[in-house]
């Protein structure tokens, strides 16, 4: 979807406020938050792309002035209830009101650090790629009313293939339960002039990671 | 809480939503915990890992070892996969992890516009700054504006390189080995690499600048 997240080439949010010694977390509960969306994470009820897509689709005022952990908190609990794993009455209470369905995968503290580390995207190819690196080709011109990874400000451009990434899963099927579908993946480089017009930087180069289907050949 | 006065809540909005945050997070827990979906110690170990265990340091590591071995370096940079998993810590997207190299014509820097895509597992948990607005909007347009947000200014003529996250592919900078340091050990060169400058955000330190 055309959201607020996709915020590749927007400007007027100010400069980039680097914070020296910045500590791991601000405040505790950003810990907490980060860690528990990581153990429901490991139960594997949804997939990356259907929990970045519940973020993206959060209205876009709330999504400029939620922090980060703010937005993961909202997103945990907003899935949870999605799924059937909780009750909207329960945060309203702030307490269990009924047993829980079971998890499909449960965390237990001896093996938290499973929770770390996470499986691969590649898949098995059923077929050759369709392009390889030097090949030049243009961005569809797409507009999808769900998740994509294609980002506004790479659509409709002409690039060149870089590099043959592998055969991974396809993050536009697989948000809205429509399987992995997997789909060879490339890097696609571009000129900053095909993106930004001729008054970009002439020394500046771009690249997106883009699946098959976001391209034709041009 | 002690502090919370409603009276004030226009005033103090952001400290206010914040402790809203904070009780709902704990509430969260409180439920998850019940109801036997999350075991607590398991939070404190995910925390206690991405606090001390998963940080910078693991990044530095690599970037050292390919700045002093060249078989390394080579490994690293045809597979940063399988080169940093040698060296045995924690990863997260580990099967994906690309370096690129900078050189004097080329500086890479590293971004995800739609998201905050990072590679944890080498670098820890991404700065704010990274996950911010400012940054993931100005970067793939203008990116010399950026770094001079972070001090940094290159000369007119290096090309820069924008790589944008949009995949489950992560990438680490690898920087230039600073001038000066013929004849380091790896733990001292280690010193010199920054987080951002495996973002690209920053340069190494120089070892003037190390201790």
């Amino acid at each position: 979807m055309n959201g607020i997240h996709d915020m590749g080439g927007m400007e007027g949010f100010g400069p980039v406020k680097p914070e020296p010694n910045e500590p791991p977390f601000h405040t505790q509960w950003e810990g907490r938050a980060l860690a528990m969306n990581r153990a429901l994470g490991y139960a594997k009820i949804w997939n990356i792309d259907k929990s970045r897509a519940k973020i993206e689709e959060m209205p876009p005022h709330e999504y400029l002035t939620k922090t980060y952990y703010q937005k993961w908190a909202q997103r945990l609990e907003q899935l949870l209830i999605e799924y059937g794993y909780l009750g909207e009455d329960e945060v309203k209470a702030g307490r269990s009101l009924r047993p829980g369905k079971p998890l499909p995968r449960f965390l237990p503290a001896a093996e938290a650090n499973n929770a770390l580390s996470r499986g691969t995207y590649s898949r098995e190819p059923t077929r050759p790629a369709r392009f390889e690196a030097g090949d030049r080709v243009h961005t569809k011109n797409m507009h999808p009313h769900t998740h994509t990874r294609m980002p506004r400000y790479a659509r409709d451009k002409t690039g060149v293939i870089e590099c043959v990434r592998g055969f991974h899963v396809f993050p536009d099927s697989v948000a809205i339960g429509q399987g992995e579908n997997p789909q060879w993946l490339y890097t696609v480089l571009f000129e900053a002039k095909e993106l930004w017009g001729n008054a970009a930087d002439p020394k500046l180069k771009v690249s997106i990671e883009a699946w098959d289907p976001y391209l034709e050949p041009a | 809480m002690a502090n919370h006065d409603p009276h004030h809540h226009h005033d103090h909005e952001h400290g206010s939503e914040l402790s809203e945050t904070q009780l709902r997070v704990r509430a969260l827990e409180t439920i998850l915990t019940e109801k036997g979906y999350v075991d607590p110690k398991a939070l404190d170990a995910i925390i206690e890992a991405y606090e001390t265990r998963i940080g910078p340091h693991n990044g530095a590591k690599a970037v050292a070892k390919a700045w002093i071995d060249p078989e390394y370096k080579k490994a690293l940079l045809a597979d940063a996969t399988k080169a940093v998993g040698s060296l045995g810590f924690a990863s997260r997207v580990g099967d994906h992890l690309v370096a690129v190299e900078n050189t004097p014509k080329l500086h890479n820097m590293i971004v995800c516009t739609l998201c905050s895509c990072y590679p944890w597992e080498v670098l820890g948990l991404p700065p704010t700054w990274y996950k911010s607005a400012p940054y993931r909007s100005r970067t793939v347009i203008d990116p010399r504006g950026v770094l001079k947000d972070f001090g940094v200014t290159l000369p007119s003529d290096t090309d820069i390189r924008v790589w944008d996250s949009t995949a489950e592919t992560r990438f680490i900078v690898l920087p230039m080995r600073p001038a000066g340091t013929e004849g380091w050990s790896e733990d001292q060169l280690a010193e010199l690499v920054t987080r951002d400058s495996m973002i690209g955000t920053g340069l190494p330190k120089a070892p003037g600048a190390a201790s």
